[in-house]
């Protein structure tokens, strides 16, 4: 079992990978936690990505998403490989976009749905394996190496955000491996985000003018998001179950 | 020495090679990128233990600079079929195939995983250098280990 990295300076050297701190020849690092009781970091896991002082999210503008734009829907698709083959039972499906409508009021409203990457995830919960886990940086995602396609998940995600690959799958694309037997959802394009990208569903609705999906680091206040929603009203969704999405809503 | 065993080897196998095309030995086919500097025995032997190892830090952690991960095996070992293309691991001939139907190993890896180099990968490696005499040493060291 792995210590969990340690974000303090003065143990864990910055940049500082396991070969050139066997190469420099320094000292173990440790630190006493309680009498008798040391806890010893041999260079760390400086090469992590998954920054825990991070945390990615989304902010999506309802009045600036097209009810006929489905850039999101098919972006995603071809990013990530999975298909809509018509049956809609079974089909993945990683984002989709729904149509509101008030009761009372007439309004009309389009918004894309995925995976909210909650602080506190029901899917996390309740996996009996582990396979479902929210990194260090607040991206849930599922170990597919692990799952074994219980599906407890998707019945305790109140977003539907998670699908279950019910055949075979072939072609994959390499930076998202994705099979018969496990359950899939959202990954917020973790392959791009750890290269500095943004989610390709981001990229596209931009693409298209409507710009109605921002990506960005909740935590650093100085980002764009991180204004957004300090300046602006927003919600997320069942904000009743106290989960606190990653993702929020404005306009909606 | 060790290139006098090298020469030993190149020496045996062009000349007493051809006594084994009909051996009971698998055919494992030539990579095209560089030797592995451990060793293939080293590889054949740990290859599911390194790959297991860096698979959970670039799932759990993030770590995408990895020394093995499994899209530069089937990127390197990848085997050109008729069509010029990377083969699939269903066809025969594929390189993890070729030892594990020997050995009677089961490969979960491509359930999920595809089998097939990326195309990006594939014009990564028609650039990537040729193995050194280095390498080849190294390689040859595994061989006869």
């Amino acid at each position: 079992m792995k210590l969990p990295a340690l974000n303090n300076e003065a143990v864990r050297p910055a940049e500082m990978n396991r070969r050139d701190f066997f190469k420099s020849g320094a000292a173990v690092a440790s630190v006493t936690l309680a009498p008798g009781v040391t806890l010893m970091a041999f260079g760390g896991e400086a090469n992590a990505t998954a920054d825990a002082d991070k945390r990615w999210g989304m902010l999506i503008d309802v009045n600036k998403c097209a009810t006929d734009c489905n850039a999101c829907v098919t972006a995603c698709s071809t990013e990530n490989g999975w298909k809509m083959d018509g049956n809609p039972e079974t089909d993945a499906q990683w984002i989709r976009k729904i149509d509101l409508t008030h009761k009372e009021t007439g309004r009309e409203a389009s918004l894309p749905m995925m995976c909210q990457h909650c602080e506190e995830p029901p899917c996390v919960d309740v996996c009996p394996t582990g396979a479902s886990f929210k990194r260090a940086d607040g991206i849930v995602l599922v170990d597919k190496h692990t799952c074994i396609g219980c599906r407890y998940c998707m019945m305790a995600c109140p977003f539907k955000a998670r699908s279950f690959v019910h055949e075979d799958v072939e072609d994959q694309a390499a930076h998202a491996p994705r099979g018969k037997g496990t359950v899939e959802s959202c990954t917020l394009c973790v392959h791009r985000v750890d290269e500095g990208g943004v989610p390709a569903c981001v990229e596209s609705c931009s693409a298209t003018g409507h710009g109605a999906m921002m990506f960005g680091d909740l935590n650093d206040p100085a980002s764009d998001i991180a204004l957004a929603l300090k300046n602006y009203a927003s919600i997320g969704l069942r904000d009743d179950l106290r989960l606190n999405p990653g993702v929020r809503y404005t306009n909606l | 020495m060790k290139r006098l065993m090298a020469f030993l080897v190149i020496v045996f196998v062009a000349t007493g090679g051809g006594a084994f095309a009909g051996s009971l030995y698998p055919e494992i086919p030539k990579a095209v990128g560089a030797a592995h500097p451990e060793g293939s025995a080293f590889m054949r032997i740990n290859h599911m233990k390194l790959l297991r190892h860096d698979r959970d830090e670039t799932m759990r952690l993030g770590n995408r600079d990895t020394q093995y991960s499994l899209k530069e095996c089937v990127a390197c070992h990848a085997v050109m079929g008729p069509d010029a293309l990377p083969i699939s691991v269903k066809e025969e001939g594929h390189f993890c195939r070729s030892c594990h139907e020997y050995a009677a190993v089961k490969v979960d890896c491509f359930q999920c995983h595809n089998s097939k180099p990326d195309a990006g990968f594939t014009a990564l490696l028609a650039q990537s250098p040729a193995a050194s005499s280095d390498d080849i040493a190294a390689y040859l060291d595994g061989v006869t280990q």
